[in-house]
């Protein structure tokens, strides 16, 4: 054998070696998480509660803008609606950084919101992420709802259908898919870091929320813990889109086909 | 104003819980400090001493600044005196006192390219890594450690930012970040012990140059102007500054240790009793 | 004419693709009665039926409803039923409420129209499953009862039974039968023959876009007059006039 190629098998086998250290460590800091959650550790609960609440919030407040929105560009015609849908869909792509900053600026205490003193409070996160999640809710329901008025546009015309019955009677119709729109918006809540780093900073027991605890964990160079936290998280979002799912199908069962 | 609605709306909703927790302070500060484990040991003490909680928002030292010169903070606690210093001359904090120090090394790898080991001079050992051209990751975001690094390369009488992007890496993160990608590109990297003893991640690497005074690296503290910024907690930021200065708070910062090494050393100058 | 026509039509013309599907078309339905409208595919039959309702904005000519525009009011006189029925993703009650609702009946009313509703297609029972788990035919049905339940002048019909089985198709034409019985004016639009002799007194043979002829149903049906009508009811294919 060679002396480059007994080299490289060397180097394979301790990279190996390495492979196994780094997962028997994760496995040990996944064990050390799921452990400190099912016994109750008051501050990782408390961190799964802030993401949780300040997702879930934000979602809900971009569901009050953008189902009305999307669904008015989706089913009204109007000058500009063309122009009005590539908006909603650019805006979809907002870099969560950018939104970050802009929303800091804005609830600085030397920004036009300071005196609301909302600044590295939830309350800033969720105003965040809910100009990041609006935008995703308000162009998916365009698109939903511009679909569904295809088929009902001329029953709806024959009955003399007004312009508000028909906007909630088609986003009635479309709750199951308005359903997955809104766990669309909660995946990008969930998962977005920049800008709730930025307008909540990152405080302990106060601002700190999954992301923000998995980039801290990263930075201090505990990489087993970060990605163990970070399954964690994947685990909060399929059980929370497990759930929603699931009240789908059974509701379905009862009401639709 | 579409995006005022939700705004106001959400003012109302979290008045009520801002009501109740008004006690707490807003604390600008470092990662290296906040990434060392040093807040989480010694801001319960202060809390428990005074009642007050302090929440840290760990940024670079240069972020941390303009933050606080926004009025996003009470109290200011960096590492760059010449930064604070001009952030006291321009109105926006009151005194700045000396708090403690640690020190930064060149951690590297192990095989030490530049061959810069145990070698004290700071500056000759960055010379030396410019003519072997080993990879340098710098922080590249304007923190207290990033132009205490610039300060070195000067001394060195070398301009690393021609070298950009070639061995010379400018990360524009962290202390921690840039760490990580130091140990993944086998990088040299200018770190404050403090970080480096508490990090996590360090595979090969190792400290290269210590020990030379010019890596000398001193925190400061400064509360913010209520006279410049009315929103600012001066009273509360007052009991930290304090606290911090006082006996007790340096006492503090002196016994919290990492693997059995102290990482801050108090060096407050003696003041008066703590109110 | 002695009295006004419930709907009268004067050169009514459609403009699509650079073409007229629909020109010139004169026509007037009286208040009870039933007319069917036949022609070739592609006649403008559809198009038709949608320009006497108001769906679509003619091109040129205009629709009269008791002698006025057709307007807001004037189409809540009337009601239409779709080749293939446009339900809810609701309750066959529902369904049933929404249209009610959409035409301003009030809530007592509106239980009982429903109840009467759901009585005439046949759908007891069925009131509370969801509108589109029923079969085809049940769903036509109760499209037609959900139109009548709105109690209408004149129904509009644009081919009810064209995707459905004989026993589904006899089950709508009874309907539709009730509802001429009882004073409403309808215009089918139909390619079954027999369907226009059950429903229709007067048919309306269309040929590209314009009328070929009009007149009694059996006359029609029975001693065409046209080109067009004599080719079609021969199973032969007729070239309409190039425009």
């Amino acid at each position: 054998m060679s002396p480059v190629v007994h080299m490289m098998l060397f180097q394979c086998i301790n990279f190996g070696k390495e492979i196994l250290q780094e997962m028997d460590g994760f496995w040990q800091a996944l064990g050390r998480a799921v452990g400190l959650i099912v016994g109750g550790d008051a501050e990782l609960i408390g961190i799964v509660g802030l993401s949780l609440r300040v997702s879930l919030g934000a979602v809900a407040v971009a569901c009050l803008i953008g189902l009305p929105l999307g669904a008015a560009v989706g089913a009204f015609r109007f000058p500009g609606r063309a122009a009005a849908s590539v908006v909603l869909n650019a805006l979809m792509g907002l870099p969560p950084v950018v939104v970050g900053l802009v929303v800091y600026l804005m609830l600085s205490a030397a920004g036009p919101f300071g005196v609301l003193g909302l600044l590295y409070t939830p309350a800033a996160m969720t105003i965040a992420q809910t100009i990041l999640v609006a935008p995703i809710v308000a162009a998916l329901t365009r698109q939903v709802v511009e679909d569904l008025d295809r088929e009902y546009a001329e029953q709806f015309a024959s009955l003399g259908v007004g312009p508000l019955r028909r906007l909630t009677a088609l986003l009635w119709d479309a709750r199951y898919a308005l359903l997955t729109v809104a766990l669309a918006g909660f995946g990008r809540a969930v998962a977005e870091v920049g800008a709730v780093m930025i307008v909540g900073g990152n405080i302990a027991h106060a601002t700190r929320t999954m992301t923000t605890a998995i980039a801290l964990e990263t930075s201090k160079g505990n990489l087993e813990l970060a990605l163990a936290l970070g399954v964690v998280l994947v685990a909060i979002a399929v059980a929370v889109t497990g759930a929603a799912m699931t009240l789908r199908a059974s509701a379905a069962r009862l009401a639709y086909a | 104003m579409i995006r005022r609605a939700p705004v106001l709306l959400l003012a109302a909703l979290l008045a009520g819980a801002a009501a109740a927790e008004e006690r707490f302070i807003i604390l600008q500060s470092t990662t290296s400090t906040r990434n060392s484990g040093l807040f989480d040991f010694i801001l319960p003490k202060f809390r428990a001493s005074t009642g007050i909680e302090a929440r840290v928002v760990a940024v670079g030292t240069g972020q941390a600044i303009r933050n606080a010169a926004r009025g996003d903070g009470d109290v200011l606690l960096v590492h760059d005196r010449e930064a604070e210093e001009r952030f006291v001359a321009a109105g926006h904090g009151g005194a700045r006192h000396d708090v403690m120090y640690n020190d930064f090394a060149i951690v590297g790898p192990a095989a030490d390219p530049a061959r810069i080991a145990g070698a004290r001079d700071a500056a000759a050992a960055l010379a030396a890594i410019a003519r072997a051209r080993a990879v340098f990751a710098s922080r590249g975001d304007d923190s207290g450690t990033h132009k205490a690094e610039l300060r070195l390369w000067r001394a060195a009488g070398i301009d690393p930012a021609a070298h950009s992007g070639t061995w010379y890496r400018e990360t524009g993160s962290g202390m921690g970040a840039t760490l990580n990608t130091g140990v993944g590109m086998g990088a040299y990297v200018l770190t404050d012990r403090a970080t480096w003893i508490a990090f996590g991640n360090k595979r090969g690497h190792r400290i290269a140059v210590e020990g030379d005074p010019r890596l000398f690296n001193q925190y400061g503290v400064v509360a913010v102007s209520k006279a410049r910024h009315p929103r600012a907690k001066a009273a509360l930021a007052r009991r930290f500054v304090d606290w911090i200065l006082s006996d007790e708070g340096q006492a503090a910062i002196a016994s919290y240790r990492v693997d059995g090494q102290q990482l801050f050393f108090p060096n407050a100058a003696r003041r008066g009793r703590v109110r | 004419m002695p009295e006004t026509a419930l709907l009268s039509a004067r050169g009514l013309a459609f403009e699509a693709g650079g073409g007229r599907p629909v020109d010139g078309v004169d026509i007037d339905v009286r208040a009870g009665a039933s007319v069917a409208v036949m022609g070739a595919n592609g006649a403008g039959k559809s198009l038709l039926l949608r320009l006497l309702h108001g769906l679509i904005a003619p091109a040129a000519g205009e629709v009269r409803w008791r002698g006025g525009p057709l307007d807001r009011a004037a189409r809540r006189a009337q009601a239409m039923v779709f080749q293939r029925p446009v339900m809810l993703r609701r309750s066959v009650g529902a369904n049933l409420r929404f249209a009610l609702a959409a035409r301003g009946i009030a809530g007592a009313e509106r239980a009982a129209r429903q109840e009467e509703a759901v009585e005439r297609a046949r759908l007891r029972g069925l009131a509370h499953r969801p509108a589109r788990v029923l079969s085809a035919g049940e769903q036509q049905r109760l499209a037609v009862a959900r139109a009548l339940a709105c109690a209408p002048e004149l129904l509009l019909l644009d081919e009810p039974t064209a995707s459905l089985d004989p026993a589904s198709t006899q089950a709508v034409e009874a309907l539709i039968r009730e509802a001429r019985e009882s004073g409403v004016a309808t215009v089918t639009v139909t390619h079954d023959a027999g369907q226009a002799r059950r429903l229709a007194d007067e048919l309306v043979f269309l040929d590209a876009g314009r009328v070929a002829e009009a007149g009694s149903t059996a006359q029609v049906l029975d001693a065409p007059r046209s080109e067009p009508a004599r080719a079609w009811l021969e199973g032969r294919l007729h070239v309409g006039a190039a425009r």
